[in-house]
């Protein structure tokens, strides 16, 4: 596929690996916040190429990872209404909440759709008049404008039963939280390229000013990945503190302008608390009062309920600050796997648990694991 | 194009424009994917056109990919240079 494969060629990341093992003169600290980041480093063997130059830590860019508990008990609940429709991405069905998942919702008689676009889940409530589709939104501002844009066809066709229930995450105040923190080992951050593809670079030049702190918006694949840590590794070496786009076939310093009018169009920031993290202030963004008639926080207010306590044995907090490798987690592999996950990070396919488990155990020397 | 897989993630997939259509009053454009089309929504580019390439997420294309900068990052790996 255009546009993805050249940036996999080995001879081209390789080059771009000397590149920056010949700019480094000791082992710097750098955190790629997007899950998808995490998964092509892992994927490709990345961390072992960069291993006397760079220290990767992983971020908590895995928006179903940090969708609070709260949030998945009332999908659960909703799910289990015989007048509900519950829709969302895959890879949320399988996150458990504190009794459950949705596939388990689904086995007992629950409505519960996969949908690859929201404005599917519209065109659900379209074709079920007689049933309220609720989109369970999650994700960071990459996906806020598709589902503000679906929120605008279902008004401008007056859908009555179509609803969502958000747990959408901003990513610059979780870096600043990470940073700020007194255990922080954060040197460097590669930033979300696709959250960078809508939003720009402008809100994070205070960041990277105030916290001194080099950020680099930095793309997906291995070539991309290695020279947006080359970038972060120049900077360190000379003492700056810069916003860089290393991903700039995607990302201008202003974003899509028009995408993130209609996202703010419909969401508004709040503060919200990331599982695994605590509140984290501006750290979310919900409906406007404007879309208050689609908000399923509103409509359905009676299953707002107490936040329950995680499960004692997940240290998903610490994995997800960049603290605690997964492998060094006492449960990993043993008590938490994905076939039976203690927490969310061992979930989803870019929760950074699940990708040491596949890559590292279940199939270490694997087709992908390496790539030279 | 990834169903099933990651999409609550930040993942977007690169394709190319085929053509532009107005349905039931949302800019849509028919993409390519290395050979698997799909209808996705332009409403946040009113400015891509067929033969574009755009980045698509969740049946959204948020941009046009620039192809001078994709052709840069490959002649900076190719050069083993860190920037321009």
């Amino acid at each position: 596929v255009r546009f993805v494969d050249e940036y996999r060629e080995p001879g081209a990341v390789l080059r771009a690996v000397d590149a920056l093992k010949r700019a480094s003169t000791r082992r710097w600290r750098i955190m790629e916040v997007c899950g998808g980041q995490t998964h092509a480093i892992l994927a490709h063997g990345l961390d072992a190429l960069l291993a006397d130059a760079v220290e990767l830590l992983h971020g908590p860019g895995c928006p179903v990872c940090v969708t609070p508990l709260e949030t998945l008990d009332r999908a659960l609940a909703l799910a289990e209404r015989p007048d509900v429709t519950l829709a969302s991405f895959g890879d949320m069905l399988r996150v458990p909440g504190s009794r459950g998942d949705l596939f388990g919702a689904r086995a007992r008689g629950g409505d519960v759709r996969v949908v690859y676009s929201p404005l599917d889940a519209v065109a659900l409530a379209e074709r079920l008049p007689g049933r309220r589709v609720v989109f369970l939104a999650v994700g960071f501002e990459t996906t806020v404008p598709a589902v503000a844009g679906a929120l605008r066809v279902a008004r401008a066709r007056g859908l009555a039963n179509f609803a969502v229930l958000a747990a959408h995450v901003r990513v610059p105040p979780a870096l600043e939280a990470i940073r700020e923190a007194p255990e922080s080992r954060v040197e460097a951050f590669l930033a979300a390229g696709h959250v960078c593809t809508v939003m720009g670079t402008a809100e994070y030049e205070p960041i990277a000013r105030r916290l001194r702190v080099p950020i680099v918006a930095t793309g997906f694949e291995p070539l991309d990945v290695v020279q947006g840590a080359a970038l972060a590794v120049e900077q360190l070496e000379r003492g700056e503190a810069r916003v860089e786009i290393q991903y700039r076939r995607a990302v201008r310093p202003e974003g899509n302008p028009v995408a993130r009018a209609l996202a703010f169009e419909v969401f508004e920031v709040v503060d919200r608390p990331w599982r695994g993290i605590g509140v984290v202030p501006a750290g979310g963004l919900a409906l406007r009062e404007a879309w208050a008639a689609f908000d399923a926080e509103r409509l359905f207010p009676e299953l707002a309920g107490e936040a329950p306590p995680e499960p004692a044995e997940c240290r998903a907090g610490d994995v997800l600050r960049g603290v605690l490798r997964p492998p060094a987690c006492p449960a990993f592999g043993t008590r938490c796997t994905p076939e039976s996950p203690l927490g969310a990070p061992m979930v989803s396919a870019e929760g950074v648990c699940a990708a040491y488990f596949r890559y590292r155990v279940a199939d270490p020397g694997g087709r992908e694991a390496g790539v030279a | 194009v990834g169903e099933g897989r990651g999409l609550s993630v930040c993942l977007a997939v690169p394709g190319r424009v085929l053509d532009v259509a107005d349905e039931a009053g949302i800019r849509t454009a028919r993409v390519d994917f290395g050979g698997v089309r799909k209808r996705i929504c332009l409403e946040t580019l009113p400015d891509a056109r067929p033969g574009d390439y755009v980045l698509v997420h969740a049946g959204f294309a948020l941009q046009v990919l620039d192809q001078a900068a994709a052709e840069e990052t490959l002649r900076l790996a190719a050069e083993a240079r860190v920037a321009r």
